[in-house]
């Protein structure tokens, strides 16, 4: 606790007039990211609604920042590392002064579209902290599906519900041995914080975290209850809380019992009308899926 | 020193780009490209060349990795073609929006479908509305000097702009050619480091790269800026080339080379690889035929070089045009832009245009001289009939 206390009283880097939604969990997660990792850092975005703090004259956030194409911001995090790098070694950037690269993005930004570029950065295992907004759509562009859309979402190109079940993007990233990845919520900020200033403390990589963010516009929900959706989206196993340092996997918050799923989806429009079969097959999805990570922990 | 060497145009680029320092290289594999990157990785690798080589999984990440590289302060090179070139283009207008100085190598060849892996110029030409300064260049040594003046240019601050040098695959980037391989020493001079004020991601001066421009604010100036960046390079170009003259005793032109004008009724204009095979025909008809032909070799393709064209084309009765590439629908993508800079006046010479050497179709100094030829029996019509023609289609009389 001392420790998120330390972080959040520290100045702010991010500023209000940020254009994100009301109830927008985009401008806690901004907060807390750039308090994290300070000033002496460089931000990379990718095309997300996140964007537009950064990308609305004038910038909200008091770092530099650049914003290339829907695809690339994984990529762009390997050019400002490399140049970092060598302008290190020529002496135009003092050897010893530590630049945090970071980069933030949608769901459909990092796990489809720009698969590829995340992929690479990670197998190059190039240096920087990558974060995946996961609103589990394409919502800068009004609520499409996108892989990450959870299966049976209504969406904007959905109507009857996401057949398709979500795409694993942690565990994809897990699978190409970088030092950490870790899964995050905009409900748990002591989780949160405490996993960045890991990675941040870290020596050189590519880190990645996905960021569970609840999206009242797309979801809909009334814009005062985004942090009660995330918090139930963990507390009913929807989404887990964990870690993979160097290969080792852990939990890193255990609800004390699972609430049954359908406390979560009650409270959001996209789920409305679901069948009880459909209902049945998410709770089963999720006793499957909590088997399968209490397994892998060894506590 | 100068050292002479046999060299392909690939290694030739390669190591122009090694004297000028770079310091980020992300490319990705394709043919006829390819060599180029692997020359890279080894100067790295080696210590050759102090710079970080990104070997990244794909043009597009290739062309977004020098643009953030470029954004953060260092000197940026990649090198692609066809397909690969194509795949980028998104991040092309990027880089020159932005005004980061990246320099590519284009190495030309086809786009697909069919698929070849031989050249012609439809790859780059098709970059031409992405705001890149575009160079074409006819040799290995033209490659090789060019990729060092694409950086002078670029940088310059009238410019900040990127800059692709463009060769043809195989014909130029495969064949072996002695080249002068520049000094290192010299090029330091020649070249100052890059040190840029306008775009720099350095946490010491936050500033927000690429923001949006929502409804009526200032996408238009921003244009325009870029447009007056083009027409300033016209000057840089023609600058730098007499600067390395200096320096090096060697000059291509500027943005256009004209041989053989004196008197001239009619010429040939080209680029890239054809110039120098119009080139020993326009002298044999020169020499042995006494024929008032001149050749208009078009280096700089962006900014397209109008002033200089109108000036040396305006007296002559008629120009052929003979171009690697066409626009399907419309024409030759050269012919298409010289007529429209020539436009209709009265003294504007008749013109025609020639599609050949498609695919990589070796185009033959017969060829040519063939089309000089109809140049003279059609140089006093009232109109050019036909004159968009595509050169001996097998199974077309
Ligand atoms: C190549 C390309 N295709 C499409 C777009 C349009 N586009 C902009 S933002 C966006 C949605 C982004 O969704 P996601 O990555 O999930 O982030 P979110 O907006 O939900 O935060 C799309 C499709 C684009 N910018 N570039």
């Amino acid at each position: 606790m001392r420790n998120l206390a330390d972080t959040l009283s520290r100045s702010e880097i991010f500023r209000s007039g940020h254009a994100l939604c009301p109830g927008c969990p985009g401008g806690m997660i901004f907060r807390w990211i750039t308090k994290a990792l300070g000033k002496d850092s460089i931000l990379s975005m990718g095309a997300t609604c996140l964007a537009l703090p950064t990308g609305i004259y004038p910038s909200s956030v008091e770092i530099p920042s650049i914003y290339i194409a829907m695809a690339p911001a994984p990529a762009a995090v390997s050019g400002i590392s490399a140049a970092i790098k060598v302008l290190k070694r020529k002496g135009r950037i003092r050897e010893d002064r530590k630049i945090n690269v970071f980069a933030i993005s949608g769901d459909g930004s990092s796990g489809d579209i720009g698969m590829a570029s995340l992929s690479g950065a990670a197998e190059r295992d190039d240096d920087g902290i990558y974060f995946c907004f996961d609103n589990e759509a394409y919502m800068n562009t009004g609520i499409q599906r996108s892989g990450l859309t959870p299966q049976f979402s209504w969406t904007t190109s959905t109507l009857k519900g996401k057949v398709e079940k979500k795409k694993d993007l942690p565990r994809i990233m897990a699978a190409h041995d970088i030092p950490y990845v870790a899964t995050v919520s905009v409900g748990y900020p002591e989780d949160f914080i405490s996993k960045i200033e890991k990675a941040r403390d870290m020596g050189p990589g590519f880190k990645y975290f996905h960021i569970h963010a609840p999206c009242p516009t797309g979801w809909r929900f009334p814009e005062s209850k985004t942090i009660e959706v995330a918090r139930l989206a963990v507390e009913t196993g929807f989404w887990t809380l964990y870690e993979v340092d160097h290969g080792s996997t852990r939990i890193t918050y255990q609800p004390p019992k699972l609430r049954p799923v359908m406390d979560y989806l009650q409270l959001q429009g996209r789920f409305e009308g679901l069948s009880d079969g459909n209902v049945r097959e998410l709770q089963r999805g999720i006793h499957e899926k909590w088997e399968h990570q209490i397994t892998l922990t060894p506590e | 020193m100068e050292k002479r060497k046999m060299l392909t145009g690939n290694y030739a680029a390669a190591h122009g780009a090694r004297l000028a320092r770079v310091e980020v290289v992300p490319v990705y594999p394709i043919t006829p490209q390819t060599h180029i990157m692997e020359k890279m990785a080894a100067f790295v690798e080696s210590g050759e060349l102090d710079a970080e080589f990104v070997p990244v999984e794909s043009e597009h990440s290739a062309m977004a990795v020098a643009i953030a590289a470029q954004a953060t302060g260092a000197r940026t090179f990649t090198a692609s073609s066809s397909q690969g070139l194509v795949y980028m283009h998104e991040n092309l207008f990027v880089a020159s929006g932005l005004r980061l100085p990246v320099v590519m190598a284009m190495v030309n060849r086809t786009i697909g479908a069919p698929t070849t892996i031989c050249p012609d110029l439809s790859d780059s030409l098709d970059q031409r509305d992405t705001g890149w300064i575009q160079i074409y260049t006819e040799s290995a040594q033209e490659a090789h000097d060019m990729i060092i003046q694409a950086y002078r240019v670029g940088e310059d601050e009238r410019v900040l702009l990127p800059v692709g040098i463009c060769f043809e695959g195989m014909i130029i980037s495969h064949y072996m050619e002695p080249v002068e391989i520049l000094d290192q020493g010299k090029v330091d001079r020649f070249l100052p480091p890059y040190r840029p004020e306008h775009v720099v991601l350095d946490p010491d001066r936050p500033m927000s790269v690429h923001q949006l421009v929502l409804d009526d604010s200032y996408y238009t100036e921003y244009k325009y800026q870029q447009q007056v960046a083009m027409e300033e390079a016209k000057g840089v170009i023609q600058e730098v080339d007499e600067a390395f003259g200096e320096t090096f005793g060697r000059r291509y032109g500027g943005l256009i080379s004209t041989e053989m004008m004196e008197d001239a009724e009619v010429a040939l204009l080209t680029l890239g690889s054809m110039a120098p095979t119009a080139r020993a025909v326009v002298s044999q008809l020169r020499e042995e035929e006494d024929m008032p032909i001149g050749l208009v070799k078009l280096r700089a393709f962006r900014p397209f070089p109008d002033e200089e064209l109108k000036e040396s084309l305006s007296n002559l009765k008629a120009v052929a045009v003979l171009e690697r590439d066409v626009s399907i629908g419309a024409g030759g993508i050269v012919y298409l832009e010289l007529a429209h800079c020539l436009g209709k006046k009265h003294d504007s010479p008749l013109l025609t245009n020639y599609i050949m050497g498609l695919g990589g179709r070796d185009v033959t100094f017969e060829e040519i001289k063939d089309t000089a030829l109809n140049l003279f029996e059609e140089r006093d019509a009232e109109v050019m009939t036909n004159p968009i023609r595509w050169y001996q289609v097998r199974g077309l009389s």
